[in-house]
């Protein structure tokens, strides 16, 4: 068929650009590292200089492999999102994930000093700081999704995301009074978002998680399909509805939690990506959306990432530059809204 | 082809039952529905079709009594094998996507496929079987919210086509359609229940088009279920107490209902 060798051609094209922004976002920087180096470097040879060496696999690398996660996770997420909700303007942000992750960061970093030191010390480890981060987007996840099934109306739903973020953005400045300048400090940065600090150790449990989340999506893939016709359709083509329901929740706040656990919350790239791979493919298929949402997701943060530097000597937050691109994606969405009611 | 009995009930009793009560809305129910026919549900607003329905697709569960599919008890299918023999069309709309009408009947072909919902050959071929019944291919490329309602009705009739199943079930397809449509869709309906032999129930407030175009009619009022023949029917003059008004009555030699 035509259609599926222009797919495989529009894929082709997107991991070439994938590869190059991967590139460029690697030799971009403070200090610029001609890009034939760094592809020297990464396929093995050594770089002319030690020092590019050093910074690529001790700073840039870890961060454009953040990056190509964060788009993963937060873009499927997204995408599975707008199935389960019947929302295309579903998105972990929009809905309170990321508020859920922050609250339950918030608590840690800032509760943490009410434990006892060995408690603390487990619960400001990476696992604490992700557990927590997960079970906070759990609970929005779960508390939005309880709504949804009393409220048909898709606006109503979002207004009950945002009602969430509210209520846990109260319970997080409430708990600011409480904590150390150390430990706001702390927090303000975390909430920034920031793809640069992760070390090799952190990376590889953020990628398992990742792995994980993606792999819990691939399993529902066909059920995904089914779910555009609607619940009862979708029992009637014979899947299983609360297993779907309930694995798709457990991937969506797996993803979530995780990536804003560890970059911070990050606005407006789970509710937009989707729909750029939408645009492009031309299709409902959750298979070939599926691929296309991961292929656009690590290409739009490395592309923010690389946004985000060229402010010269000051590198701004990686959430500013999506909400300054997401957030007039949403607004052209509602006017193009074609049957979004 | 001899015309086999499809789905059966048995002393069904339908209803809602929740902790401490019961509600029944119809009890004693004896239908049986055979291959190859197109059979009417008729009933005022509120008599309990829906919930008849309901319970026939397996969504609500029986109060008590039996249906057999296929000589089979309902209950004892899993939902696979029940995606595989029966099909519905319901009134509720679609949630908001970009589906194709295309992809929308592909979507009839899930119970067969793979884990990714991939087509063969085979799923493409009752696809195709399924748009060129229903004379949709002008709209295959279309996005769903881009056809009239008519067009959209016989698109979820192709998808329930492309199920393959021997039994289909609809729930008033005809509302929100004109007069022409109402009778290009019940045409369409007989000519599929003909020449695909399925078993094909629908419920309807169209009541002198589901006399002259339905092989048989279910008629649902607060005493009695009857299933016949639609000229049987009209003899034993069922339809006048169709309805508790005085003012409506059933011309027999019409064919329709008056008032005055």
């Amino acid at each position: 068929m035509s259609g599926s060798q222009k797919h495989t051609i529009t894929f082709i094209a997107l991991g070439l650009l994938l590869l190059f922004l991967l590139l460029l976002n690697i030799s971009f920087g403070q200090i610029a590292i001609p890009i034939k180096e760094v592809f020297k470097s990464l396929t093995g040879n050594t770089a002319s200089k030690e020092s590019w060496e050093y910074i690529i696999f001790n700073y840039r690398l870890p961060k454009a492999i953040t990056a190509i996660l964060v788009g993963f996770g937060l873009s499927i997420s997204g995408l599975l999102m707008q199935t389960l909700f019947r929302n295309p303007l579903a998105g972990p942000y929009v809905l309170g994930l990321s508020s859920g992750s922050s609250l339950g960061v918030a608590f840690v970093i800032m509760g943490a000093s009410f434990l006892p030191v060995y408690l603390a010390e487990i619960f400001l480890s990476p696992y604490g700081i992700i557990f927590a981060s997960c079970l906070g987007s759990l609970v929005v996840l779960i508390a939005v999704l309880l709504v949804s099934q009393r409220i048909r109306d898709t606006m109503a739903i979002l207004i009950v995301g945002l009602m969430f973020s509210s209520f846990t953005g109260a319970i997080v400045s409430s708990l600011t009074y409480f904590s150390t300048a150390e430990q706001l400090q702390k927090f303000t940065f975390w909430s920034m978002g920031n793809l640069g600090n992760l070390a090799w150790s952190q990376i590889s449990i953020l990628l398992i998680v990742t792995i994980i989340g993606l792999l819990l999506s691939i399993s529902k893939i066909k059920a995904l399909d089914a779910l555009l016709l609607g619940e009862s359709y979708a029992k009637s083509l014979g899947i299983n509805f609360n297993r779907t329901q309930i694995i798709i929740i457990l991937a969506t706040s797996l993803l979530a939690g995780s990536i804003t656990a560890f970059v911070g919350p990050i606005a407006f790239v789970g509710l937009a990506v989707p729909h750029l791979a939408k645009l492009i493919f031309q299709t409902s298929k959750h298979w070939i959306l599926f691929w296309g949402t991961l292929f656009f997701g690590a290409i739009t943060m490395l592309f923010c990432d690389l946004l985000s530097q060229l402010a010269g000597t000051v590198v701004l937050p990686i959430n500013a530059i999506t909400s300054i691109i997401g957030a007039p994606v949403i607004i052209w969405l509602l006017i193009r809204k074609r049957n979004y009611s | 082809m001899k015309n086999k009995t499809v789905i059966a009930t048995n002393h069904l009793s339908i209803g809602y039952s929740s902790k401490n009560s019961k509600t029944v809305i119809a009890q004693n129910i004896n239908l049986s529905f055979e291959s190859g026919k197109l059979i009417a549900l008729i009933g005022a607003n509120g008599i309990g079709k829906s919930t008849l329905l309901r319970t026939l697709t397996g969504i609500q569960k029986p109060l008590s009594g039996e249906i057999e599919l296929n000589q089979k008890p309902l209950q004892a299918y899993t939902a696979l094998e029940l995606a595989q023999n029966l099909s519905v069309v319901l009134t509720e709309k679609l949630p908001p996507s970009n589906l194709t009408v295309y992809e929308l009947v592909a979507l009839g072909r899930q119970p067969y496929t793979n884990w990714v919902g991939k087509l063969t050959s085979v799923d493409q071929e009752k696809i195709a079987n399924a748009i060129a019944l229903t004379a949709i291919q002008e709209i295959v490329h279309k996005k769903h919210f881009e056809i009239s309602d008519g067009q959209f009705q016989k698109v979820l009739i192709a998808r329930a086509l492309a199920q393959d199943t021997p039994l289909i079930i609809l729930d008033e397809p005809t509302t929100h359609l004109d007069l022409h449509h109402k009778v290009s869709l019940f045409k369409l309906l007989k000519k599929l229940a003909q020449e695909t032999h399925k078993c094909i129930l629908f419920s309807t407030h169209d009541i002198d088009l589901a006399i002259q175009l339905s092989d048989e009619m279910i008629v649902m009022t607060q005493k009695q279920f009857i299933q016949d023949q639609p000229c049987n029917l009209i003899e034993k003059g069922v339809f006048n107490s169709l309805f508790q008004d005085e003012d409506i009555t059933f011309d027999a030699q019409k064919g329709k209902f008056v008032f005055k």
